[in-house]
């Protein structure tokens, strides 16, 4: 049995390079998932009405409903092809904490898939008729709630690794457990929308963030050791 | 009922239905369960025989 | 000697065996406590203040919403204790408790819509409660899916485990969450339903209920858990015998 040679942080560091230099040369397959959330929240004045004062009122849902599917449908970057060609096994058979790596993982595809959704997001926002006054609070709730959406979907990416289109299985498990966030996150916009104050959903959207990044390491590492038997 | 009735009488019914449903399930699964190690033993006993 | 007992329950031909000695001694008791709740609930309590005869359907709707919950945590600590102790029977436990779940969670908003009907004017309101009862049916539909999507029995077992310990993490959170998300658009006619002012002619039928509905939840379970038991024990050489008994 050797012991570890290499400090964890420096593992750590050198996994999320090589998933940055892997993700930059596809950079195609990370963008995805932003241009998923674009088209979504158009469609949302194409259903409805081009009237900004009426597409103020669903601005929230449409955000934070497009947010929910995009970081969905991003998951599958997660973890699929390192599973698919042994690297993730060898993460877990290499002496570092498997949960550390996996987190350090998570955090990469958040940079990757949430972080250009956050930065998009006053964009589409202006669209549905969103004031600038509600614009940083959007950006705080956006952060908060795709980083916690990040952290729920890789443990239901984890689980359901070895399957084959497990689409709409990762949805009905994901989905329920995201609905806190979409609560306090649609209520924190709306809020600021109305020009009031959106602290009291943000605080408890960072609640939820906070705690799904202390529970995660747990539930990464058992749920993807798991799929990966 | 008190004009009720067309509510709670339905609700009364599925709440049967579903007990009833339950019970005729678990046992089912259970038979189910117990056939399919009849089978097993019965496979292993040859098996050993031959 | 507390240990003793778990280890010796935790044993798969031992818990078959009890279990089906244990089946009578809760099936009757449920249906003597569901009997005299019905006749207490619909015969001789008389009828609310507000909502007249129609407040009956508590009768049943209540236990199986307490249902939907208590076997949601029954599960999710079964699931724990398997994936911690490696034990069958544990696991097996947890499996034999998602389809009874998913189907009263089901009754409990079916009957939840039948309540509100005549009390709301509408099927559907999405209160505190309906609400979380419909967030808690996917999570139940999500935990039998995932386990139908796994072959392996025993990577199904901890698979489920994972997603049922978050879960029930969960649940206190979803719940809080949709009551907060509620009362801040609340409808114009809550139900409001005067609990801890309920008579005892009221009351006690209710309790009869839900302690039948529970007792039989358990008759259930271990007829179930029975099924699973044998499922999880390949080739064991107790089976045989065990089996001719039954």
């Amino acid at each position: 049995m050797s012991t570890p040679q290499v400090r964890f942080l420096a593992a750590a560091a050198s996994l999320m390079a090589r998933d940055l230099r892997l993700a930059m040369r596809r950079s195609g397959d990370s963008l995805l998932p932003l241009a998923f959330f674009v088209v979504v929240t158009t469609l949302f004045p194409l259903a409805l009405d081009p009237d900004l004062s009426l597409l103020r009122d669903i601005a929230p849902a449409a955000l934070w409903v497009g947010a929910l599917l995009s970081s969905l449908l991003a998951l599958d970057l997660l973890f699929r092809d390192d599973a698919q060609d042994g690297a993730l096994e060898q993460m877990a058979l290499c002496g570092q904490p498997f949960a550390g790596l996996l987190l350090a993982k998570t955090a990469v595809h958040w940079l990757l898939t949430g972080l250009p959704l956050v930065l998009v997001a006053p964009l589409t926002a202006t669209a549905l008729g969103v004031p600038y006054s509600a614009m940083t609070a959007i950006l705080a709730a956006l952060l908060l709630g795709t980083l916690a959406l990040s952290l729920i979907g890789a443990v239901g990416a984890g689980l359901t690794l070895s399957l084959r289109r497990n689409g709409p299985l990762l949805a009905l498990l994901v989905l329920p457990l995201a609905v806190p966030v979409l609560i306090f996150g649609a209520r924190a916009t709306t809020l600021a929308i109305q020009g009031e104050s959106p602290s009291a959903a943000l605080y408890l959207l960072g609640a939820i963030a906070v705690l799904a990044a202390s529970l995660s390491p747990w539930a990464l590492a058992a749920s993807v050791r798991i799929g990966l038997e | 009922m008190g004009g009720y009735a067309r509510y709670v009488w339905p609700c009364y019914a599925l709440s049967a239905l579903v007990i009833g449903l339950n019970i005729l399930w678990a046992r089912r699964s259970l038979r189910l369960a117990q056939l399919d190690a009849r089978r097993r033993m019965a496979a292993l006993a040859t098996a050993v025989a031959s | 000697m507390a240990w003793v007992w778990f280890h010796r329950f935790g044993s798969p031909p031992h818990f078959y065996r009890l279990a089906r000695r244990l089946v009578p001694w809760f099936a009757w008791p449920a249906l003597l406590l569901c009997l005299a709740g019905l006749i207490g609930g619909l015969g001789l309590a008389p009828p609310d203040y507000q909502q007249g005869d129609g407040f009956r359907i508590i009768y049943v709707h209540a236990p199986a919403a307490w249902l939907s919950l208590m076997v949601y945590v029954v599960m999710a600590t079964s699931a724990a204790v398997g994936l911690i102790w490696r034990m069958n029977v544990a696991h097996a436990v947890a499996a034999s408790c998602a389809p009874i779940g998913a189907s009263f969670t089901a009754l409990a908003l079916i009957t939840g819509m039948l309540w509100g009907r005549p009390m709301w004017g509408t099927y559907w309101e999405w209160d505190p409660r309906l609400t979380s009862e419909l967030i808690l049916l996917f999570l139940y539909l999500g935990y039998m899916g995932l386990r139908n999507a796994i072959d392996d029995v025993p990577r199904a077992d901890r698979a489920s485990a994972v997603l049922a310990i978050v879960g029930v993490v969960n649940v206190p959170i979803i719940h809080y969450s949709v009551i907060w998300w509620n009362s801040l658009h609340q409808a114009p006619s809550v139900m409001k339903f005067g609990r801890p002012t309920m008579p005892a002619s009221m009351l006690l039928p209710l309790l009869c209920m839900l302690l039948g509905f529970s007792l039989y939840f358990v008759a259930l379970l271990l007829t179930r858990a029975r099924g699973e038991v044998l499922r999880r024990e390949r080739n064991a050489r107790w089976i045989a015998a065990a089996l001719e008994e039954s």
